[in-house]
């Protein structure tokens, strides 16, 4: 008996300091609500309530900055998510897709392909934002184990007040009010912004030793093309036209020639910007890094066109039910974009983008 | 595998689960597998250093306790026809035979700490004086230092030492001895176990003791509380200070002495809580090494309370048989026939104390401020030992040996006069922390302290406020300890307060601890001896 209330009042105590480190792990963890919002991407995917995409989108801020999910739907009745985050690399891809497929079936998986350039994980920065937003899962353990630095350590992953607790002297107002519930930063996983910031000069690209795309890569690639065969998906690879960092010719041989050998489909969007009707001096924010909303809508709508047609995906308009979840969403779109415009003419720039900014 | 590392709480956690899901018989198996395990971790090279220790102690102790055990049996066969001189000069030859085996292991195992701990040492005084004379310099030799040697160096000299006094007889099993040597948790900063007090315990078997279990885990959290929040977080202050003494002195030098008093308080003491801990869980009862040594009225005092089984090591290997060994004894003869029974009966004593603070000083570290901190320490010794009938009479006639503030006082003194010899670990030779302690004397800048200069040292607001914390419960707790153990104490008490003491500081550790990316993950200071 007595060994049996010593056995029961250590579990309450064990659920009372899981319980504490659980909130104070919520409490510590950034919250991505009001600046570097691209934290905040890759956990919205879990909120939404009908996960049922025709196309799934993923890859780094080439996708979640250039693709409008809302314009596809409006223009072509395509519903879609952005499973992008900030310098997503190709592993992390195929592990997003890899849990996507858990909870839905899409008919077309967009991949881009600048993050064939890196072969190895890049910033520990970079790595959270793709992996933090994940529940618990397989994959989730699979893309860590994949991406860690020499510096990181997977416990941290599994447990983040291991990584953040340091944070205690750096809590705001934000951490407090985003505490148990957050808002939507994205509109399915689109990151709008509709300032602009003209190119005015394209940095020289300068010569690479070696311009093969890496093995490791190729590996990768060649799992989400398996990966998509094997569940009856149309996996698309693009190059979005952003003109800077520099998408090499000897790159795109290389994908060109994969892209055929595996019967798949390649844009690279940089051949048909006009095509597109990209404007360089107002659909882009940052000088050519990133389109802006207006450039979003147009590639978003040249590139809808491309996939109904090539791939016969039906108009949901008419779905009743569809179009009253995507009258809300419409609805948020644009109060989103009256909103950024009004700031715009009262600040003269965006405040969520304002303290900082690098290359994503 | 650091005691701090993920890495190392898994196995723990691992280990305390097989340890008693096994066999009692085999639990010191387990130990043995588990601590070879640990250290391969520092690199195979290390397992083979103190594998050679091993057999070498274990060979030499076995032969001296089988020596010990013929002339026992030899003596019983032939008590009737033996003289008392056949008895003596029987004893003699054995004896003489064990020596030569003591010596020899001796030597090798010494040795092999000397070259691989003070070779380079050498070389670089060597280097120093061929300058001198603009002679060619030796090159150095690239050897890494194992960790823990100087700690496991000494238990197995202690070890062949005691067999050879024929305090106890050698462990038959070499397993069971390289356990005793390679116990992991006491292996890297101490404590220096005895045999006759760890061996048994680590061969028998433990039942799993809710009590020790419990105990020893507070024990362990305790440490990492001391390690993670107080030590690491106070760290850069030290380096920041220490590290560019052209830019920090005056003011900055008081600073950094009690700074690194408090690091390496919590540092040490941090590691061997989770030491004694990780013991107490395994059933294991450790020798304390420490005994609140910052409450110490004299430095002899706070010598013994500080790293105690060092102290005791050297004063049990080297103290007394350098005390009675034939020169000592000669020059005591010689000192007292010179100078007179006076000076003369101090000469030897003081003889060895300089042996010992220079064996200590040289053991910490292969540089001249380790051996220039053990002389400062002897010196300071002996001085107050002179002194000692003046403060007598001074204390008599003034009637202040009771007296609280004149105790705190005198804490206070033995607190910044350790501080200061201390902080020889830190500045990159003798001749910079002469000049540092001189700038304490001619440059006043103690403006500087107010005018936020102590938020430029590394360390923060934030990390200010959690240090004054931490501090004020280290302190509470050593103040709480005077009457007993606070794990005991605690243990009285109501569970909501107890249990509440315990998630609060394992919450503590987790938020507060000075871990992870963006800190540097450092080793115990100890585990560098």
């Amino acid at each position: 008996m007595i060994k049996w209330k010593k056995a029961l009042k250590l579990a309450v105590v064990a659920i009372i300091t899981i319980a504490i480190l659980a909130l104070l792990q919520n409490l510590l963890m950034p919250k991505y609500m009001t600046e570097i919002l691209e934290g905040a991407l890759i956990s919205e995917y879990y909120l939404e309530e009908n996960k049922d995409h025709d196309v799934i989108f993923i890859g780094d801020c080439e996708v979640y900055e250039n693709f409008s999910p809302v314009t596809l739907w409006q223009e072509y009745g395509i519903t879609s998510f952005i499973r992008g985050s900030a310098q997503q690399l190709i592993w992390h891809s195929y592990y997003l897709l890899e849990e996507t497929l858990r909870y839905e079936k899409p008919k077309v998986v967009v991949f881009n392909v600048l993050s064939m350039k890196y072969d190895k994980p890049q910033k520990e920065a970079y790595n959270r934002m793709a992996l933090d937003g994940m529940p618990l899962s397989l994959s989730k353990l699979k893309s860590i184990k994949a991406s860690m630095l020499e510096e990181e350590k997977f416990i941290t992953y599994l447990f983040p007040i291991l990584r953040y607790h340091s944070r205690w002297s750096e809590l705001s107002a934000e951490d407090f009010k985003y505490l148990f519930k957050k808002d939507k930063v994205t509109h399915n996983g689109y990151l709008m912004r509709v300032d602009v910031k003209p190119v005015t000069t394209i940095p020289q690209a300068r010569k690479l030793a070696n311009y093969k795309l890496s093995d490791i890569c190729y590996e990768y690639l060649d799992k989400i093309t398996a990966l998509c065969k094997k569940n009856g998906i149309e996996l698309v690879l693009i190059k979005a036209p952003t003109i800077y960092p520099h998408w090499y010719d000897e790159w795109d041989k290389q994908i060109e020639e994969y892209a055929r050998e595996n019967d798949l489909l390649y844009i690279n969007f940089l051949k048909y910007t006009d095509e597109i009707g990209i404007d360089y001096q107002t659909d882009t924010y940052d000088a050519g890094l990133h389109l802006n909303l207006a450039g979003a809508e147009k590639l978003s709508r040249y590139f809808g066109k491309i996939i109904q047609e090539k791939f016969s995906l039906s108009d949901r308009r008419n779905d009743e039910e569809l179009s009253r979840v995507w009258a809300v969403k419409e609805a948020l779109y644009l109060e989103e974009m009256e909103k950024q415009h009004a700031e715009l003419e009262e600040l003269g720039y965006l405040k969520a983008y304002n303290s900082r900014r690098g290359e994503d | 595998m650091l005691f701090t590392s993920y890495n190392f709480i898994l196995f723990l956690l691992a280990l305390f689960i097989l340890y008693y899901l096994i066999p009692k018989k085999y639990q010191w198996l387990l130990l043995l597998v588990a601590s070879f395990f640990f250290y391969s971790f520092s690199g195979w090279d290390n397992v083979a250093y103190i594998t050679i220790t091993i057999i070498a102690t274990y060979f030499a102790a076995v032969k001296i306790g089988q020596l010990h055990e013929t002339q026992q049996s030899y003596l019983k066969e032939n008590k009737g026809s033996l003289t008392r001189e056949d008895k003596k000069a029987y004893k003699e030859k054995v004896k003489s035979k064990q020596k030569k085996y003591l010596l020899i292991c001796l030597l090798f195992d010494l040795g092999i700490l000397a070259v691989l701990k003070y070779t380079n040492f050498v070389i670089s005084n060597v280097n120093s004086i061929s300058r001198f004379f603009n002679a060619g310099e030796l090159s150095f030799l690239d050897i890494a230092f194992p960790m823990g040697i100087s700690f496991y160096t000494f238990q197995s000299v202690g070890y062949l030492v005691d067999v050879y006094r024929g305090k106890y007889l050698p462990e038959k099993n070499i397993g069971k001895f390289a356990l005793f040597v390679s116990f992991f948790p006491q292996l890297i900063q101490g404590p220096i176990s005895r045999f006759d007090d760890l061996g048994s315990q680590l061969y028998s078997g433990h039942s799993f003791n809710f009590r020790n279990v419990s105990f020893g885990i507070q024990r362990i959290l305790w440490g990492f509380f001391k390690k993670l929040v107080i030590a690491d977080r106070i760290l850069p202050g030290v380096r920041t200070i220490t590290q560019n003494p052209e830019t920090y002195q005056g003011i900055y030098v008081l600073i950094g002495m009690v700074f690194y008093a408090i690091q390496l308080y919590a540092d040490f003491t941090g590691g061997i809580d989770i030491t004694i801990g990780i013991a107490e869980v395994l059933g294991i009862k450790l020798k304390e090494n420490f005994q609140r040594p910052f409450f110490s009225k004299s430095t002899a005092e706070y010598w013994r309370r500080w790293h105690i089984t060092m102290g005791t090591w050297f004063r049990d290997y080297v103290f007394y048989p350098v005390s009675i060994s034939g020169p000592m004894l000669k020059l005591s003869k010689f000192s007292r026939e010179k100078f007179g029974e006076k000076i003369g009966k101090r000469v030897p004593v003081y003889m060895s104390t300089i042996i010992v603070w220079f064996a200590t000083g040289i053991w910490h570290g292969a540089s001249w401020n380790f051996i220039v901190w053990g002389l400062l320490n002897c010196l300071v010794i002996v001085v107050s030992q002179e002194f000692e009938p003046f403060y007598a009479w001074f204390h008599n006639k003034f009637n202040i040996r009771e007296k609280f503030l004149f105790k705190l006082f005198q804490v206070g003194r033995t607190f910044m006069l350790m501080s200061a010899i201390r902080i020889l670990d830190c500045y990159r030779n003798v001749r910079v922390t002469f000049r540092m302690y001189g700038s304490m004397f001619t440059k006043w800048n103690v403006d500087e302290v107010f005018n936020g200069a102590l938020l430029e040292l590394g360390i923060d607001k934030a990390d200010y406020i959690v240090l004054i914390f931490g501090i004020i419960i280290m302190i509470a707790v050593s103040l709480a300890q005077r009457s007993g153990s606070i794990r005991e104490k605690l243990s009285a008490r109501s569970d909501i307060l107890r249990y509440a003491a315990y998630v609060g500081l394992f919450v503590s550790i987790i938020v507060f601890g000075a871990y992870g990316i963006g800190y540097d993950s450092n080793q115990f200071i100890y585990n560098q001896f």
